[in-house]
């Protein structure tokens, strides 16, 4: 087994970079997304929580290659912010981007769990003591969910840390600007005489991932003695 | 208190039809489970929109679907207390009971925190969390929280449900403080005759999604009897008990009762059910009953297949409960004398 290198550190980092990016891009947007899910009564409910849950089940390759879709240069997002100046493809932020998508159900799902064992009558019991929906969601949904918030996200950053399919194609794999640990992996086991490389970085890989789960599983356990 | 309710809702096969104007500050909803006592609660507090009607309280109207009305629970000032005593788990005692008066305009705040928390005794308990508090401490917390939310009316939705025997009687009379020391009028929801009689004066009576009577609470204990088990539960006020040859003599009135069960208490509460007093026409030569009252019949009244009678007993009334035969082979009349026994045993002193 070898050292690593200064672009393995590189790879670590952007990795790092990316997870943390992911998860807090999509804190906000998946707090909404589950709270809307559990409590909200509309049409197309079901269309939304299919559309949430669409990663987990499709290739991420797939979702990477709507995302070059998208946000290409000749894409229907990628164009407007093209005129606008902004580029995303064979960018770091694409590579947050797809690992957002990639992620955002399993925290979803957990907060989702989370607020349906939150007691319907705490939220009336709110209301009827003067809380507007909105000062309701602030003081009474959104604490009884951070043990949700925390778990989904520490699922999401994991996932995020091992994301591959998606970000090799929307971000492409270019070391020190988006090369994440996966990425470095798949150029060393691709080429003859890295194996010892590429171990080195799966066992980082490995030791990083056994950090978060660890944390996920005692942040559960003490949400669990909690409620 | 002035409420009037002319509104439907339907869930499913389920339909609430409420056609309720009542005035007063202790108002009980009684019913057994399904008869849409909770669904008018929450259609009160505005948690549930009705399908159409009306609600106006005090003059206001708080739903109208002609007018095209709806005010939101915040709007209205209608506090809950619920079953289940629906505590923040997050916050602690002293932010929960603040979490409504925070909320509340400045103009209602009349109810001062340091007074409720003092008449709740709360006071060793608000910077405590809530979630290792017994049952009743938690519903006195609540109740404070209702409370200092200063709404214009409080609905209590059974919430002496959840607590055993000994907790409901000692929370009564903090319950009772809402009416009597802050002045607020309420709703009292409970499927048990006792509670009402204890916690209000008028009764709207909810069967299968419609109100079939409006009466007083004593009038419903009453009518009730002859269905009702356990009959009609006499609640007899006492005082300081003294022994008395292994007994406990406890004054009653210008009386005095034995019972076998003891209290150190200045007053107590004790419970007779009316199927526990015997009648004879004269005085028995013997009896081993420890209690053997002279008594008038003030009034009969029927209950079911039962027959009430309603008794005066030096300055006091019972209720016992006889068959019409009874009735008849005693001469039993308004006015007439009666002997009334009662086991020192049958007595079951209230937790309090």
């Amino acid at each position: 087994m070898s050292t690593l290198s200064p672009s393995d550190y590189d790879a670590i980092r952007l990795s790092l970079q990316v997870a943390v990016a992911a998860t807090l891009l999509s804190l906000p947007f998946g707090f909404v997304v589950a709270y809307l899910i559990t409590f909200g009564r509309f049409r197309g409910k079901v269309f939304i929580e299919v559309l949430v849950n669409l990663p987990l089940t499709l290739p991420p390759v797939v979702v990477g290659y709507f995302l070059l879709l998208l946000l290409g240069k000749h894409g229907w997002l990628g164009a407007l912010l093209n005129h606008a100046g902004i580029r995303l493809i064979f960018t770091l932020k694409a590579a947050v981007i797809a690992s957002a998508f990639v992620g955002f159900p399993l925290l979803v799902r957990s907060l989702r769990v989370n607020m349906e064992g939150i007691d319907p009558e705490l939220i009336s019991a709110s209301r009827t003591l003067g809380a507007r929906w909105y000062d309701t969601l602030v003081t009474v949904i959104l604490p009884l969910s951070l043990p949700g918030l925390f778990a989904g996200s520490s699922l999401m950053f994991a996932r995020s840390l091992g994301e591959f399919g998606a970000t090799i194609i929307v971000a492409g794999n270019i070391p020190g600007v988006t090369q994440t640990m996966p990425l470095a992996i798949y150029e060393y086991a691709s080429s003859p005489g890295s194996e010892d490389m590429a171990l080195s970085l799966c066992l980082v890989s490995v030791g990083i991932s056994m950090v978060v789960l660890l944390l996920h599983e005692m942040l559960a356990k003490k949400s669990a003695q909690k409620g | 208190m002035n409420l009037t309710m002319t509104t439907t809702k339907s869930f499913g096969a389920f339909n609430l039809s409420a056609d309720v104007t009542v005035t007063g500050d202790r108002i009980g909803i009684f019913g057994t489970s399904g008869s849409g006592k909770s669904t008018l609660v929450k259609l009160l507090a505005g948690l549930l929109e009705p399908d159409k009607g009306e609600i106006v309280l005090d003059g206001d109207y708080l739903f109208s679907s002609t007018r095209r009305i709806n005010l939101r629970p915040e709007q209205r000032r209608i506090a809950m207390v619920f079953q289940q005593h629906c505590l923040f788990p997050h916050l602690n005692v002293k932010n929960n009971l603040l979490y409504g008066f925070r909320r509340c305009p400045a103009q209602y705040r009349t109810i001062n925190f340091d007074t409720l928390v003092s008449v709740l005794k709360l006071a060793g308990l608000l910077g405590r969390g809530v979630t290792n508090l017994s049952g009743g401490e938690k519903q006195r917390i609540a109740l404070g929280r209702a409370i200092l939310a200063n709404p214009r009316l409080l609905l209590m939705d059974e919430p002496l449900s959840a607590l055993d025997d000994a907790l409901r009687f000692q929370i009564i009379p903090y319950l009772r403080s809402v009416s009597e020391q802050f002045g607020i009028p309420y709703l009292f929801i409970s499927h048990s005759l006792v509670e009402m009689r204890l916690m209000t004066d008028t009764t709207l009576v909810f069967e299968r999604g419609a109100m079939v009577e409006q009466t007083s609470s004593e009038q419903l204990a009453r009518s009730r009897m002859g269905q009702s088990p356990v009959g009609y539960i006499n609640l007899l006020p006492l005082g300081r008990p003294a022994p008395a040859a292994g007994l406990f003599a406890y004054p009653w009135g210008a009386s005095q009762l034995l019972l076998s069960v003891g209290s150190d208490r200045e007053e107590s509460m004790a419970e007779l059910s009316s199927k526990d007093i015997i009648l004879f026409k004269q005085h028995p030569e013997a009896i081993s009953a420890r209690n053997l009252m002279r008594c008038n019949v003030r009034s009969l009244f029927s209950s079911g297949r039962k027959i009430g009678v309603e008794l005066e007993c030096a300055g006091n009334t019972l209720i016992a409960e006889v068959v019409q035969d009874a009735v008849n082979e005693l001469g039993i009349t308004p006015g007439s004398t009666i002997y009334a026994a009662v086991k020192a045993s049958a007595f079951r002193m209230l937790p309090g």
